[in-house]
């Protein structure tokens, strides 16, 4: 199957969108593939209510607000540091001064969230973390400690840091910047996120609460709903074949027959990214 | 009257550094690069204090101490500056095979730190179940519940510490300590997991003057937790101590740069860690005014 490229210099003109929606015409013009990116990882989120959502990059975050803004005001998304911001509901422009008690972002402080209680939201289970993956493999085993053997590595990377947590406690999904075989291997170094195969392997009990959800890179979306939770396509951005996914993916992707397109952006979720989320653009330098 | 009765702790850098000894295990508070001791870890630069073993939400004060040949070993569930995700020290260490690392989840640090300060051998956690860590702490073991459920748990061990740093935003000379930014972190726990517990902050003030700066709950620890206070403006420089100040992201990223090269790193050594803490302080307000793009006065004729 094919899809329409996607324009990454958004300019003026009018272009259907591909799920037959109509996006306005100029000044947004076409969204996109860190667009569609941002939208897929807003999807993550979709239904899950009232949690804490930890985006790990700057596409995941801008996918929570854009979630938090919209279909999921539910979500509670943290500074990075140790407040909860919520939409302040002003129409505030990013980087203007907000009313009182606003941060001049559009945002304004509902809660507090140290580490510590960030720990304890994870053994809760109120938390759905979408973070990123140096390695992962067709069961979802996850890597970002190190490359190489353990005991002394090629490449010393961030260590476990709370993955191994996340995956035992609480929804997880990932993102992959740049999907290649280097990222989708046939066995990872260090399992810092567990998989479903080591997740099963530990018994209903210990494993009651681990659920991998979508995979998000620049090419697709993945996910673990086949009969032994191995990874499968789930949809491809507009311009990418399936057969560019499998080609850039080091194991067997299961692929049904057909394939869909990642849901495009709308309008109203266009002009938020690149009106209130992120005017600078940021999103284009954080994938190829 | 009754502050008459309390021991005054007030200490210095270089006298705390004298209490620790080679081989201990030193616990550090802060996370990442945000509100790290710093000036007690460049006193322990300046010692001949060798074969720690250092438990820590890992930053730069991990890095700078393998830097210094001072580490054999580091506890940990990463090393991260935050802004640059990696610690070059930490990094080329560990890939040299010149470091012994104990690597946990970071939510199995702080219940190793719990259990210790509840002096209890362990502590029940679902972290770390099923990943590599199990693999890489053969030691590890689990533990199965005693109840209807009989779930089996990963048994996170107590992490008991000999000594435990921390830095602060305001203490009294009884070492009773204050923290004014959004986050306690884990510093009253490593304290509490520790034989002795040192606090540096950015200022000493009377106990009569603690709630002038913050609510009665920013009193993190007390004195009945604290063994000696140090009087360390700047102390957790270049990491963050909000409000009194922030991240120096462009020192950060100087000492990164010098981090990830023998030559430069020789160079940075000189410039800032061959002296004492005044003497630190003053080159790093050289660098200040290097980035302001304030000349050095011309030297006289």
């Amino acid at each position: 199957m094919t899809a329409p490229s996607p324009d990454n210099n958004p300019g003026p003109g009018t272009s259907p969108a591909m799920d037959g929606e109509m996006v306005p015409a100029a000044p947004l013009g076409r969204p996109s593939r860190a667009e569609v990116c941002v939208v897929a990882c807003a999807e993550a989120w979709r239904g899950d209510g009232a949690i804490l959502a930890s985006p790990m990059g700057l596409i995941p975050t801008l996918g929570a607000r854009l979630a938090q803004l919209t279909f999921a005001p539910g979500l509670l998304l943290t500074d990075g540091e140790a407040h909860l911001l919520a939409p302040d509901g002003a129409d505030v422009p990013d980087g203007a001064d907000g009313p009182d008690g606003t941060d001049g972002d559009g945002r304004v402080t509902e809660g507090w969230l140290p580490y510590r209680s960030v720990f304890t939201m994870v053994a809760a289970g109120r938390r759905h973390v979408l973070m990123g993956a140096a390695q992962i493999d067709r069961f979802g085993n996850q890597n970002i400690s190190c490359i190489g053997d353990w005991s002394r590595p090629k490449a010393q990377l961030l260590g476990v840091r709370g993955a191994p947590g996340n995956t035992i406690n609480h929804p997880v999904s990932y993102w992959v910047p740049r999907h290649s075989r280097r990222v989708f291997v046939d066995r990872v170094d260090m399992v810092s996120g567990v998989g479903y195969d080591r997740a099963g392997a530990l018994g209903p009990r210990a494993a009651r609460f681990h659920e991998l959800r979508v995979v998000v890179t620049n090419l697709a979306v993945l996910d673990f709903q086949t009969a032994d939770h191995t990874m499968r396509l789930r949809s491809v951005h507009p311009g990418v074949t399936a057969g560019d996914v499998t080609a850039a993916t080091g194991f067997p992707l299961a692929i049904p027959g057909d394939v869909p397109v990642t849901r495009l952006p709308t309008g109203q979720e266009l002009a938020l990214i690149r009106g209130q989320l992120d005017p600078a653009g940021l999103r284009e330098r954080e994938i190829p | 009257m009754w502050e008459k009765e309390w021991r005054i702790l007030i200490t210095n850098l270089d006298d705390v550094v004298g209490e620790l000894r080679s081989g201990m295990t030193i616990g550090i508070g802060g996370w990442g690069s945000r509100r790290k001791p710093m000036a007690l870890v460049r006193a322990i630069l300046r010692s001949g204090l060798r074969d720690l073993e250092i438990v820590s939400f890992g930053g730069p004060d991990v890095g700078l101490l393998i830097a210094g040949g001072h580490v054999r070993r580091v506890v940990c569930g990463f090393v991260s500056l935050d802004t640059i995700p990696l610690e070059p020290h930490f990094r080329l260490s560990r890939q040299r095979g010149a470091v012994e690392l104990t690597e946990l989840d970071e939510g199995m640090l702080h219940w190793g730190l719990l259990a210790a300060a509840h002096r209890l051998p362990f502590l029940p956690i679902r972290a770390g179940l099923g990943s590599d860590v199990q693999r890489v702490n053969p030691e590890l073991r689990t533990v199965r519940s005693p109840y209807a459920d009989g779930e089996e748990l990963i048994a996170m061990p107590a992490l008991r510490l000999d000594a435990a740093l921390i830095h602060l935003n305001r203490a009294d000379a009884a070492g009773n300590g204050q923290y004014l930014g959004p986050d306690p972190y884990f510093d009253d726990l490593f304290c509490l997991a520790a034989g002795r517990a040192y606090l540096s902050c950015e200022r000493i003030v009377p106990t009569a003057g603690l709630l002038a700066s913050g609510p009665p709950q920013s009193l993190l620890v007390n004195r009945a937790m604290v063994d000696g206070v140090v009087e360390a403006p700047g102390g957790a420089h270049f990491t963050s101590c909000v409000p009194d100040y922030g991240r120096d992201e462009a020192f950060q990223a100087r000492y990164a740069a010098a981090a990830a090269d023998p030559t430069d790193w020789q160079r940075f050594r000189a410039e800032y860690l061959a002296g004492d803490e005044p003497s630190y302080q003053r080159a790093v307000r050289r660098f200040a005014d290097r980035q302001a793009g304030i000349s050095e006065p011309a030297a006289s004729p």
